[in-house]
């Protein structure tokens, strides 16, 4: 594993239950850089950001973190690393107030005042709501909350899955804003996303999966660059997607 | 101290909830004085009792989305703890306290077991495993006659403090002859209010949120930094230790305790997860509630019927529809329209009442 790799996956393999997602994948992830990680529907991509995380466990292969193994420690222990999680789903705990997930995902449940402003500066309507509880906030809001979580405090690594997905484009222009801000600050993020404009604006280095192996290692602006390599990639156009 | 402060912050968040709620804590407070009599004051020290049993259980089920059938044996713990203790120790405090604390022992010890062992297992796995558990107990219990008595449990003497023999007052107080029952159940009320208070407190401090995190989203909560497996044995230690101090209070209220008074499958399924689920589960106030509609209906719903049954004599139907003997088939009525009626629970359905935001 070399220095500059904050993350590295080796021949990782996952099944779940019956089905094998996971043919051994081969993924880094370089300090201080966003890694783009794309693909078709059904690649792999989620049980690839679930394997790192330990919340599926992968069968073979092995899961480097800042040079030590991760692979066969516990979610928790996982996260206590400094590795943040923002699920596709959002994973909001709607039956608390978003003071209280904000609590949840601060050491100790106390925040940095200094960082809790930034929060509010990306997210305004989190300090309007910040006493509501969190299930009766609109996607887009609920959204902004799961990656409030994530940046509430400094974190090694940010692992985030499909944030704009079905988001209004304003709400996703202030994720941009926000995850180009992190990225200005050298925060180490790991992003699946199907929308390629945000990917094209955030991403530094790009791995493409299918089938569940990666395909393709690269920077972003090669690949945006590469129409060809698009379509053979991906099956489209990004280009076309802007 | 605001109420807001007593009460953790945590505010019945609907009008019609607090009505009930003030009603029911005021009826307990001056039940000895408002309803005399030996089967009311008996009837009120159940209720307390079963409150913080119930809610005990609600911090298992409702907060942690653990279904155990164990809880009436951390139930039984504590109910047998002080009849061991008093039938074997000189009778006093110290048999009272030793009793108590050997009893918590026993059950955070067991709990802590049940924890780290069971909570691996998926959820139906760990209910079965609990089940095994309650039956082996309650043989146990019904086995070990030499330590409980067997079928016929244990009868033992309480201090004199406590006894009705003892007169607090020489005459009177309201028409009430203020005497060790009286004592008994005050102090039995004090110990459910404060236990029922630091109940509400632990759900509602960071700890208690992590649980709520845990039942809404297991995956995220391990996510975000915390073991599941860990905060649940927590959760359950807290649980039976609760339940444990409510077996206490049992004995202390019977002075007697056996195999069914406090063990027994009836007091698991038809009292503590009816009235958990009745009321409201993961709302600590339901299972109060639920705690109050169930007591009431197991000891007046029968002479409620036989009242019914003469008023309506001469009728076709009726009078044998009203028998005392159906009481069950009512009360399975009364399950069925609530659930129906209330799928969250009373105290949830109150709260989801949009001009109840009081």
């Amino acid at each position: 594993m070399a220095d500059r790799d904050l993350l590295q996956l080796d021949r990782v393999v996952t099944h779940i239950g019956a089905y094998h997602i996971l043919h051994g994948v081969d993924l880094s992830v370089r300090r201080g850089r966003v890694t783009m990680l794309l693909g078709r529907n059904g690649a792999g991509k989620t049980t690839t950001l679930r394997s790192i995380m330990g919340l599926w466990k992968p069968r073979a292969g092995a899961i480097h973190f800042d040079n030590a193994r991760i692979d066969a420690l516990d979610t928790p222990d996982i996260a206590r690393l400094g590795i943040a999680y923002v699920p596709e789903t959002m994973g909001i705990f709607s039956q608390l107030t978003v003071q209280e997930n904000m609590k949840l995902a601060a050491t100790g449940g106390r925040f940095d005042p200094a960082r809790l402003d930034d929060v509010f500066r990306f997210f305004p309507i989190l300090k309007t709501k910040w006493n509501d509880r969190a299930g009766l906030m609109s996607g887009g809001q609920k959204q902004m909350l799961a990656v409030a979580r994530a940046i509430v405090e400094e974190r090694r690594l940010m692992i985030i899955d499909e944030p704009t997905k079905g988001l209004a484009p304003a709400v996703i222009d202030q994720l941009i804003a926000c995850l180009l801000e992190l990225k200005a600050r050298d925060t180490t993020i790991l992003l699946v996303e199907q929308n390629f404009h945000m990917a094209r604006s955030v991403g530094d280095d790009v791995a493409v999966m299918d089938n569940g192996v990666v395909v393709h290692n690269g920077l972003m602006a090669d690949l945006a660059a590469d129409e060809a390599l698009q379509t053979r990639l991906l099956g489209l156009n990004l280009g076309s997607h802007q | 101290m605001t109420l807001d402060g007593i009460l953790s912050g945590d505010r019945p968040r609907s009008r019609v909830l607090s009505v009930l709620l003030v009603a029911g804590f005021l009826a307990l407070l001056g039940a000895p004085f408002l309803f005399p009599g030996t089967k009311a004051l008996g009837v009120a020290e159940r209720i307390c009792i079963f409150i913080v049993l119930a809610a005990s259980y609600d911090i298992v089920l409702g907060y942690t989305g653990i279904v155990s059938f164990a809880h009436a044996m951390f139930f039984g713990i504590g109910a047998y703890g002080e009849a061991i203790a008093l039938t074997t120790l000189p009778v006093g405090w110290g048999a009272i306290l030793f009793g108590v604390v050997a009893a918590l022992a026993v059950s955070a010890v067991l709990a802590t077991a049940i924890g780290f062992v069971s909570l691996r297992l998926r959820a139906l796995y760990f209910s079965m495993m609990t089940l095994a558990l309650a039956s082996f107990a309650l043989i146990m219990a019904t086995q070990l006659r030499d330590l409980t008595g067997g079928e016929d449990g244990l009868t033992f003497s309480l201090p004199r403090v406590l006894t009705p023999a003892f007169r607090l007052l020489d005459g009177p107080l309201l028409g009430v002859r203020m005497d060790g029952r009286i004592v008994t159940y005050y102090l039995v009320f004090l110990a459910t209010t404060l236990l029922f208070l630091l109940m509400l407190r632990i759900v509602n401090s960071p700890f208690g949120r992590v649980l709520q995190a845990i039942r809404e989203n297991e995956f995220r909560a391990q996510a975000l930094g915390f073991s599941i497996v860990l905060h649940r044995t927590l959760a359950g230690v807290i649980g039976a230790l609760m339940a444990t101090l409510a077996g206490a209070m049992l004995a202390l209220v019977l002075r007697y305790n056996g195999p069914s008074a406090s063990m027994s499958f009836e007091i698991m399924v038809d009292s503590i997860l009816l009235m958990t689920v009745i009321g409201g589960m993961g709302t600590l106030y339901g299972p109060m509630l639920g705690a109050i509609i169930i007591v009431l209906a197991q000891y007046y719903l029968q002479p409620g019927m036989a009242v019914l049954s003469g008023m309506f004599a001469g009728l076709p139907v009726l009078p044998r529809l009203f028998d005392p003997d159906r009481w069950l088939l009512w009360m399975g009525g009364l399950f069925v329209v609530i659930v129906y009626f209330f799928p969250t629970g009373i105290v949830g359905r109150l709260r989801e009442r949009p001009a109840n935001d009081g």
